[in-house]
């Protein structure tokens, strides 16, 4: 089996500044063709300056970015290929919708000129937005908004997809059915995407890949089950086990409990650390895809 | 029988000023709003100088500066036939310095005011920051538009010192309303400084009232929102 080509490659640095103090960024990564990226980590760690980097909003101090075999980003050249000229759809946290357009409009601005317009009723098809296409976008709900944004971004065919904590505003219950709307039009547009999300279940249900970020470096990178490792959603399943060790990760407190015969690494807070001791026997179940620890013994 | 055609004057002088403006402000404001030039902190006091000036003195230095006598006023009178001390067109270079702060202020508000997203959403879209402005920035500070709009007129309809200064008062050509009332007054025409007086105070409150019931309202639509 041959690895996928190099569809995206990241290099970048610059001064954060968070309310820790000044970090520095350092971030290199590259991503293969249709993949789906998720980056997770505490606040202040860079996720989001990552995606404003890639979306060439935010400035850097050093950086290359190639995304196939176009150069977006040469430092070294002073090279910086302005924002709209990246064939990118970027999801804002906000969704940041224009208000005084209607929901077609909405759509109908984020094509080129010369595109073809029959990706528009695609786009309210896939997103169940027909409905709603001749209403303006401040009188929708959160879940309506950000599918609005999400068939925005993806309107005029960007090679690369950006999400910024797309569902955070919103509720458990939109949430997870926003996930299968971007898993579909990940898919269905074949797309490589990065996405920003601060929540395991997300991440679970939609990522091939995750990468942990912490002071704006990377900490690990791998898929998403060996990072928080999940058996799927029952959440009647209980296990009995011991806790073998204790570590602190991205800004967590990562309890390893041997349990049916196997490690599982539960995130807990950090300041619950010292509740724990290595030994102790615990009772695991899942709840949304987590491990969390029912009780202990 | 009152005597129209300084009225009129007035008018039409707060008609071309605001229309220029309008052209002139929207660009200015948008640079104001997001640039990041040292120079900008100098260029914004520079457009509001004219609220805090007195007129007298903003007409004085203009009166200089217009004179055929003064280097920059014999420049435009010899290769420009352009004479602009005791002219209309002179009234409406001097109104256009004179309310800029009226209209590129609310505008500047207006800007900065939307949520920086909107602009950076139109550029991740491909769009150029012309279609930006046209199509997405515009259209979402229409209030602060029409308050411009509305305050530059009503600001250069009352102006007199600055008038006084570099038109004087000749009838039809610089004796806009302003004047017309000072010089009734002088010559103790009580009742025709009145009519003027009452017109003028009937305009500034009817703007008024229209500039605060468009406000109202739009910040009524904007709660509902």
């Amino acid at each position: 089996m041959t690895a996928p080509p190099t569809c995206l490659h990241f290099q970048a640095t610059k001064s954060l500044h968070t309310a820790q103090g000044t970090r520095q960024f350092d971030v290199t990564f590259d991503l293969p063709q249709g993949r789906l990226l998720a980056l997770y980590g505490p606040s202040g760690a860079g996720k989001t300056t990552l995606l404003r980097i890639l979306a060439g909003l935010t400035d850097t101090s050093s950086g290359n970015i190639v995304m196939e075999g176009d150069t977006w980003l040469d430092h070294s050249r002073r090279f910086i290929l302005p924002t709209r000229r990246r064939p990118i759809g970027f999801v804002f946290q906000d969704f940041a919708l224009f208000p005084h357009l209607t929901v077609r409009q909405q759509l109908e601005y984020a094509l080129p000129k010369d595109a073809d317009r029959s990706i528009i009723p695609d786009l309210l098809t896939l997103m169940e937005l027909e409905t709603l296409q001749h209403h303006r976008p401040t009188l929708l709900s959160g879940g309506q908004q950000q599918r609005i944004a999400i068939a925005r971004a993806i309107a005029r065919r960007p090679r690369l997809l950006l999400l910024d904590e797309p569902l955070s505003p919103l509720d458990a219950a939109m949430r997870s059915k926003l996930q299968d709307y971007i898993a579909k039009a990940h898919r269905h547009f074949h797309l490589t995407t990065v996405l920003v999300s601060h929540y395991l279940p997300e991440i679970h249900a939609l990522a091939d890949e995750v990468i942990i970020l912490d002071e704006g470096k990377i900490t690990s990178r791998s898929i998403p089950s060996d990072l928080f490792p999940a058996t799927g959603p029952i959440d009647n399943l209980r296990l009995n086990g011991e806790i073998t060790a204790i570590t602190q990760a991205y800004g967590a407190c990562i309890l390893h409990v041997l349990a049916a015969g196997t490690t599982i690494n539960v995130v807990a807070s950090p300041d619950s650390a010292s509740a724990w001791r290595i030994g102790q026997k615990v009772t695991v179940a899942y709840r949304d895809f987590n491990p969390v620890i029912l009780h202990s013994h | 029988m009152i005597d129209w055609l300084p009225l009129w004057l007035s008018f039409r002088l707060a008609l071309v000023t605001t229309t220029i403006l309008l052209v002139l402000s929207i660009p200015l404001s948008y640079w104001l709003a997001y640039t990041r030039h040292r120079w900008k902190v100098i260029i914004e006091a520079g457009v509001s100088l004219p609220m805090v000036l007195p007129p007298s003195v903003l007409g004085f230095y203009l009166l200089l500066a217009f004179s055929p006598a003064g280097s920059f006023g014999r420049l435009l009178d010899q290769y420009l036939d352009i004479r602009l001390v005791f002219t209309f067109r002179g009234l409406v270079v001097a109104s256009l310095i004179y309310s800029l702060p009226f209209m590129v202020n609310p505008l500047l508000a207006g800007f900065k005011n939307l949520p920086p997203h909107l602009l950076e959403a139109s550029r991740t879209l491909g769009k150029s920051d012309w279609t930006t402005l046209r199509r997405i920035l515009l259209p979402n500070i229409r209030p602060s538009l029409i308050t411009g709009a509305i305050l530059a007129f009503a600001h250069t309809i009352g102006e007199f010192g600055v008038v006084m200064m570099i038109g004087g008062s000749i009838p039809g050509r610089t004796r806009v309303a302003s004047v017309a009332i000072y010089d009734e007054v002088q010559s103790l025409n009580y009742p025709m400084a009145n009519r003027y007086a009452a017109v003028l105070l009937l305009f500034s409150f009817t703007i008024l009232l229209i500039v605060y019931s468009i406000n109202h309202r739009f910040s009524q639509s904007k709660s509902v929102l």
